[in-house]
């Protein structure tokens, strides 16, 4: 694992980087709960497609969804490797589907870049901005912003 | 425990007395004349002044003392409590609440609507006071409040050779037995002089301190008083003989009468113990008795003066002797008259703990350790499928001693598990309650004449259940004011009574409690909802609309058909705010309408929490739950039996009736062609809505006891879809809402609010 830091922690944030097929995302620590493997979901009537459906999680039911397809990228298929992000979104805890989590990376504002204008708008609804890591590009995700309520609009 | 503690324990006990206040203030103004709902109120708010002077809350104080006043009148009968003093007591109420919740959490209250009811409460005290001051009549015995037993005598032992220590223990339950008490008795002669009445003592009151002392009996002495005629109405004639066991010894009692010493005849000593037995018993007493009602100090005793005394010896006279008779001893009549006096004069502590004892042993636990032993049991329950689940598993033969300890252990688990839910429920009656005050409020501002009639209201839901229902309950009885019920002209001139009504009930059913909100007014005008929605862009103008789905409309947001919008309501908040609550608990709402009859709002909502007995499916591969009171009976159907109608749509003759086959794993979209029914199992249902339906699953795959996990807490609300369970393999199952399902099958869509919000 490699640890990006910088000196002056103080302003420094942590976020955790996970990878969807090719690409980088990050999201703050602070919203994630745990990360688990994938266990199969009990699929959920009327949801949208990117509700894989719920799992038990230590007695609580909790929505997955699939962070790929809700990105606008191609549906993920679940396998073993796969592994659940428990994040905290607003009020309610959802999980999300990713290939893998790669870092955890301590940034302070200079380093995110802002989104670039040819970005459209889907993009731009959840991207925070951009950061550039060791030649990588990682895209810092907004989380409230992808789910509003929480698929309150699904109903 | 600190200050604040102790503070919240008041604010918590003052939230009880409130709703004691309330609960007797309508029985009052149901034509309730028991003098022990005025006593109830007259504690209440009693208890709410003394706890507030405690914290130093000074508007409460001033306020409840003025109410305290009011009542005090209408408790000894100087003020009746007609319909408009009750009115003006109500709002008290009210006022009295805002102001103790102003006192917790800060915040302000209407300082002139307080103000105007202090005022009038005081034309109430004072305009029918003391006009007549005839003696009140005594209260029968039976009404009379029964007080706590007199204070516990301590006794101690001596320590013994083992140097045992002995635990002090109460007697205060054997006090009949007053054979080792070391409690001295005091003898007192009494005879007050007429200086005594012209300083404005009471001989009355003398007495009533003395009863405080201890047990007490007493002899009045009237051989002095002269026949009529020669009577001074100035003049003093009566004496006392008194005799009361107290520890507070000799100097207690004539502590008693340190500013009557000087002007009455007064001899006190104490007397040996074995007199006290003699004293008690009247038939070796030289002075015949007379028995002495001392009910009248509830009344608040008579206006001083030396010539009232006689009269209302006289006018208690035949109560008293009626008391006589079923009493054999008079001291027992004394003493009981001793305690009333003391439960109604006293500050409320004797009477609620009276009350405490009646109602049983509660204790105050927080919320959260309730909620985890909730939770904790909810694993358990889990843990306990689980582990059947994987014995049988490993073990198919069924009769293993492993197998009969599982059984065992599960019904243990249930017993815990219903113990546990039996905490967290409560009656509704605390939120009917506020929906009185919310009633008369809105009556109030409106002008309607308003009656809320509550029904079933110790029906008990989970706890949570009962403080998001509020809310919604509180836009309702708005709507239901404000919008549903005419002016009383209007109605009077639509031949139906002036005053509207407004039905609260609830009840259990089928697993949920099921909550009614009716009222007799105009009803939904069908026309203008629609035409409102068509102007709001909700429907299409040439919409082909059902007269239910025209009610239902008014469930969507921007929708009100009040011309004139009012500070109740008429925003266009209301009802899809009230729907959007009722679905965050996991219930329904429904609407049924009549028009010129009024309006029905039917709730539904799940118990929370609580367990299911539920049958397991498959459907299209999926493992749902269907609750077991929703199923009337299952079969297996034969092609004969099948029999298609219509375009899509089959049926299933079911002894000779035929009953609409539906497919849960279309309705819900698991799958996009029908199953064959042949291959599966149905199950008929019966719904709210009283039609039958034949649910066509694909296989049963037994009966369980589910735990009811929340889907909103994480996810949202889906239609069709009551719940989520965790099943013995650990994955989470749905649970089946057959009330949905069952309508999405008449044709109303399972997603109706999407695609009428597409269409605006």
């Amino acid at each position: 694992m490699t640890t990006y830091a910088v000196k002056n922690l103080t302003h420094g944030r942590e976020l955790i980087a996970f990878r969807i097929g090719e690409q980088e995302f990050c999201v703050n620590i602070m919203s994630v709960r745990e990360i688990r493997g994938w266990t199969p979901a009990t699929s959920m009537p009327h949801a949208p497609p990117y509700v894989l459906g719920v799992i038990n999680l230590r007695g609580a039911v909790l929505p997955i969804v699939d962070l790929s397809l809700r990105l606008g990228m191609k549906p993920a298929e679940p396998t073993v490797r796969h592994v659940i992000i428990v994040a905290q979104v607003g009020p309610k805890v959802v999980g999300l589907l990713v290939d893998a989590v790669s870092d955890i990376l301590t940034v302070t504002n200079e380093n995110i870049q802002p989104t670039p204008d040819i970005a459209n708008e889907a993009e731009k609804a959840y991207a925070r901005g951009i950061l550039a890591i060791e030649g990588r590009m990682i895209c810092l995700i907004e989380l409230d912003s992808l789910f509003p309520h929480t698929e309150s609009e699904a109903a | 425990m600190d200050m604040n503690e102790i503070k919240e324990i008041f604010f918590q006990e003052c939230e009880e007395q409130l709703a004691e206040l309330e609960s007797g203030l309508l029985k009052l103004n149901d034509g309730d004349r028991d003098p022990e709902t005025v006593n109830a109120v007259f504690r209440a708010v009693h208890s709410i002044k003394g706890g507030a002077g405690a914290f130093g809350l000074d508007d409460l104080v001033s306020f409840a003392h003025v109410f305290e006043t009011t009542l005090d009148c209408v408790r000894s009968n100087k003020l009746e409590p007609t319909q408009d003093v009750l009115k003006v007591m109500l709002k008290s109420a009210d006022v009295l609440a805002d102001l103790t919740n102003a006192a917790r959490d800060g915040g302000s209250v209407d300082e002139a609507r307080s103000r105007t009811l202090i005022r009038e409460l005081e034309a109430l005290a004072h305009g029918e006071a003391p006009a007549a001051a005839e003696a009140p009549a005594p209260k029968p015995a039976a009404a009379a409040p029964k007080a706590a037993a007199p204070a516990p005598v301590v006794e101690k032992p001596p320590v013994n050779d083992e140097g045992f220590q002995p635990i002090p223990f109460s007697f205060g339950d054997f006090d009949e037995e007053p054979a080792d008490r070391y409690v001295p008795t005091c003898q007192v002669v009494f005879k007050p002089k007429k200086d005594l009445y012209a300083k404005g003592n009471e001989a009355v009151l003398l007495l009533r301190d003395v009863s405080r002392l201890g047990e007490m009996s007493v002899y009045c002495d009237m051989d002095s008083l002269p026949p009529l005629d020669k009577m001074n109405p100035e003049e003093a004639y009566f004496s006392w003989k008194i005799s009361v066991t107290t520890d507070k010894g000799e100097d207690g009692v004539r502590s008693v009468f340190e500013f009557a010493e000087w002007d009455c005849d007064l001899d006190i000593h104490t007397i040996e113990e074995d007199v006290v037995g003699e004293a008690s018993d009247d038939e070796e007493l030289p002075m015949q008795p007379v028995p002495f009602d001392l009910s009248m100090l509830d009344e608040g005793g008579p206006s001083a003066g030396g010539e009232e005394e006689p009269t209302a010896v006289e006018g208690d006279a035949a109560a008293a002797v009626a008391a006589a008779e079923t009493a054999t001893k008079v001291s027992q009549a004394a003493s009981r008259a001793a305690e009333n006096a003391k439960a109604a004069a006293s500050a409320a502590g004797a009477a609620q703990a009276n009350q405490a004892a009646a109602a049983g042993q509660t204790i105050r636990v927080d919320l959260d350790r309730v909620d985890r032993l909730i939770n904790l049991v909810g694993e358990l329950v889990i843990n306990q499928a689980m582990l059947s689940q994987s014995v049988v598993e490993n073990d198919n033969n069924g009769a293993s001693s492993i197998n009969m300890g599982l059984e065992e252990l599960q019904q243990l688990t249930r017993e815990i598990q219903d113990s546990v839910m039996a905490i967290r429920a409560q009656p509704v009656k605390p939120v009917f309650q506020r929906m009185a005050r919310t009633v008369r409020e809105i009556a109030d501002i409106t002008g309607k004449s308003v009656r809320l009639i509550t029904e079933g209201e110790n029906t008990e839901v989970d706890k949570t259940v009962i403080d998001k229902l509020a809310e919604p309950l509180t836009h309702m009885i708005r709507n239901a004011v404000d919008h549903g019920l005419e002016m009383p002209e209007k109605r009077e001139a639509l031949g139906k009574n002036p005053e509207g009504t407004v039905r609260l009930t609830a009840k259990h059913r089928s697993g949920r409690i099921v909550i009614e909100l009716a009222d007799d007014g105009a009803g939904i005008n069908r026309e203008k909802v629609r035409q409102k929605a068509i102007d709001n862009d909700l429907i299409a103008a040439d919409a082909n609309l059902s007269d239910e789905e025209i009610d239902n409309l008014i469930f969507h947001a921007g929708f009100s058909t009040a011309d004139k919008v009012s500070d109740l309501s008429g925003r266009g908040v209301g009802m899809d705010v009230v729907k959007r609550s009722i679905q965050a608990l996991g219930g329904r709402i429904s609407i049924s309408s009549k028009p010129g009859q009024g309006s029905v709002f039917t709730m539904s909502l799940p118990l929370t929490l609580a367990v299911l007995d539920g049958m397991v499916v498959t459907v299209a591969g999926q493992t749902l739950v269907v609750p077991l009171t929703a199923i009337v009976e299952t079969l297996q159907p034969e092609a004969s039996a099948i029999h298609s109608f219509g375009a899509s749509q089959r049926l299933i003759s079911i002894r000779n009736s035929f009953c609409p086959l539906v497919d849960v794993g279309r309705i819900l979209n698991f799958r996009t062609i029908q199953a064959n029914p042949i291959e599966g199992v149905a199950l008929l249902v019966e719904s709210e809505g009283g039609g039958q339906r034949a649910l066509m699953v694909d296989a049963i795959q037994g009966q369980r006891q589910v735990v009811i996990k929340s889907l909103e807490a994480n996810y949202t609300h889906v239609p069709g879809i009551a719940a989520a369970t965790i099943l013995g393999d650990g994955r989470v199952a749905l649970i089946l809402d057959v009330d949905a399902v069952v309508a999405a099958s008449r044709g109303q869509s399972l997603k109706q609010d999407i695609s009428l919000a597409a269409t605006g």
